[in-house]
């Protein structure tokens, strides 16, 4: 029974990703565009939820981590030349060695103080962007030429820019993404962070070390989050100090809790409807944080499980 | 010009931010204190209260004092009535838990955000201050006005501390903040406790709005500063202590004058939120608080 389930819920994503390989070929030119930006930022929304999701603990920063992807790829490549490839790993190490340092302080608070230090930890991350304004350039931000980037690869070398190539890079790294997060919450690692969430006393009673399986888990979606950020650097060739202001903070928890917390689906589900909604409410009107903020207020009253939630909740009772 | 003359301004315009910041932090630390939510919509009850002073002096022709007087009495009122209303419509029944609250207002944030864009628009505009003296200092002229603030806000935080500890409501407030499911045993109706309590703290963002739109002018993203400050100084503080958050507020708003005379103002930021974040980490209960029980 057990492997069935595996079995069914393996395939599922495998054609999630199958459809999203189709989608390539018949999306027309803009929406590709939307979907390769949408697969990048459900990664980053993926992080966010390994964090919030499965071990129930609510970061309000998770923007600095997305920033120092951001930042450490666009940087390495702006100003020191580095490659492609060595970027995307700078991008990575700086946003997991930022969680390892923030995991390490924050998580001697919890609750309420957690969602606090988290925010001004951020914020501190967001005004350092700013004050060095000769390298960053602020709110202007950086661009990154499409010379520079060329992704060499074995011999043949990928324009980062082209949309085509940039969707399939995307949705590589959502696979991995996906499946990594799939592997995870089937591990023990998985098992022992939603225990925490569920009783973090009983949890520590039966033996488990609680900070440790902590820590691995705000690193993890720290590495996660960051490697969207280092991804949307070379992707989208943009490089700014919005990225890490605490609207991008908000968002993903939005898109989490739109798709449903502690789901594997849930992340991609709630970005893609989010810039739906938001794609087709600005066609009619400009206000679009009203409709940012009347979603989240709707969702917490009448749908605190999301949209995946919800379904695992009714009909689908082994969807991961 | 010598240090002494940049030390004197940096003093009182700590003095003025820390009034300002006192008034608006006791807002959110009522509360926290009675209600244990954190209210992220905070900074924008601010935000509307400035804007609405500015909505209410334009009615009145005439001196500028009567726009402004206005706006003082009647600006409280609306933005504690929003509150009132959101209360009862989200938070109640989110039954006030913590998590739930922080989204509920998040979402709060942006819409009163936009529906202040859409209908007031991206500007910011000034209000003329109820009168205009110079007071002269030893080495300047100095703002009456901003003088006028400070003991202003000395007022109301005297009248705040004297309706918690002297009153019959500040009793019921206390009690609810102490105990609440004991509170309701004894017959003190808690859910309306929750509803003044949450309407008053957004009244008191308010009322520092409009002391401060004379000065510093409305914008529609005003409300994100204060919210930040505000929770530094409830922190520091320790959660729902009034004396702590007043203390507080004196700390981080000469500091925060002082430092951002003499260096960066975005600096000044960085470090301020930084030591808080350590202070938070190191010290949960706060510099003043006692561990929660």
């Amino acid at each position: 029974m057990a492997d069935k389930t595996a079995m069914r819920s393996l395939l599922l994503h495998v054609a999630v990703i199958g459809v999203l390989l189709a989608l390539n070929f018949v999306l027309p030119e803009y929406h590709r565009g939307v979907f390769s930006r949408i697969l990048v930022l459900a990664v980053f929304a993926m992080g966010y939820n390994l964090l919030f999701g499965y071990c129930g603990l609510l970061s309000l920063g998770h923007a600095m981590f997305f920033a120092a992807g951001l930042y450490g790829a666009g940087l390495t490549v702006y100003h020191l030349d580095w490659g492609v490839a060595a970027g995307f790993a700078a991008g990575i190490m700086a946003g997991a060695t930022l969680a390892l340092a923030i995991g390490l302080l924050a998580l001697r608070t919890t609750g309420v103080a957690f969602m606090i230090v988290t925010l001004m930890f951020s914020q501190v991350f967001y005004l350092t962007t700013l004050y060095f304004t000769t390298w960053t350039r602020g709110e202007e931000g950086l661009v990154l030429r499409q010379d520079v980037r060329q992704l060499g690869l074995g011999g043949v070398s990928l324009d980062l820019s082209d949309p085509a190539t940039r969707y399939f890079v995307a949705l590589a790294l959502f696979a991995v993404v996906l499946f990594a997060t799939l592997a995870i919450a089937r591990a023990p690692l998985g098992r022992v962070l939603v225990a925490i969430r569920e009783n973090e006393e009983r949890t520590r009673m039966l033996g488990y070390d609680v900070f440790a399986n902590k820590l691995a888990a705000v690193v993890l979606s720290g590495l996660f989050c960051a490697a969207a950020g280092a991804a949307y650097a070379l992707l989208f060739g943009y490089v700014g100090s919005s990225f890490a202001a605490i609207q991008y903070s908000i968002l993903p928890l939005l898109w989490v809790l739109l798709g449903g917390a502690a789901t594997t689906l849930g992340p991609l589900v709630g970005t893609l409807f989010m810039f739906y909604v938001i794609d087709i409410a600005s066609g009619f009107t400009s206000a679009y944080m009203l409709v940012v903020g009347v979603a989240l207020i709707v969702l917490v009253l009448f749908f605190p499980r999301g949209i995946v939630g919800a379904i695992r909740e009714r009909w689908l009772p082994w969807l991961p | 010009m010598a240090f002494g003359p940049y030390l004197l301004l940096a003093t009182l315009e700590g003095l003025v931010t820390a009034a300002v910041l006192s008034l608006t932090a006791l807002g959110l630390s009522l509360v926290f204190g009675v209600m244990r939510i954190v209210n992220v919509a905070h900074g924008e009850f601010f935000m509307l209260g400035a804007v609405l002073a500015w909505f209410f002096s334009t009615l009145v022709t005439g001196h500028p004092a009567l726009g402004f007087l206005l706006a003082l009495v009647l600006s409280p009122l609306v933005v504690g009535a929003v509150a009132l209303v959101s209360e009862r419509l989200v938070l109640r029944r989110l039954d006030y838990n913590p998590e739930a609250t922080i989204v509920a207002t998040i979402g709060l944030l942006y819409i009163i955000q936009q529906i202040v864009l859409t209908v007031y628009g991206p500007e910011a505009r000034p209000v003329v201050a109820p009168f205009d003296v110079r007071i002269a200092l030893p080495w300047f002229g100095y703002s009456g006005y901003k003088l006028a603030v400070i003991a202003a806000s000395v007022l109301v935080i005297a009248a705040t501390w004297f309706l918690l500890t002297k009153t019959r409501i500040g009793l019921v407030m206390r009690a609810t903040q102490y105990d609440r499911e004991t509170a309701q045993n004894f017959g003190i109706p808690v859910d309306r406790v929750y509803a003044g309590v949450f309407a008053l703290g957004a009244a008191l963002a308010a009322i520092a709005a409009v002391l401060v739109v004379p000065i510093q002018q409305a914008h529609y993203l005003m409300g994100l500063d204060p919210l930040l400050l505000s929770f530094i100084v409830v922190i520091i503080g320790g959660l729902g202590s009034l004396r702590g958050t007043v203390v507080a507020a004196l700390l981080i708003g000469l500091s925060d004058g002082i430092i951002s005379v003499f260096f960066s103002p975005t600096l000044a930021k960085m470090i301020a939120t930084l030591l808080v974040a350590m202070v938070l980490v190191f010290r949960p209960q706060g510099l003043f608080g006692t561990a929660a029980r």
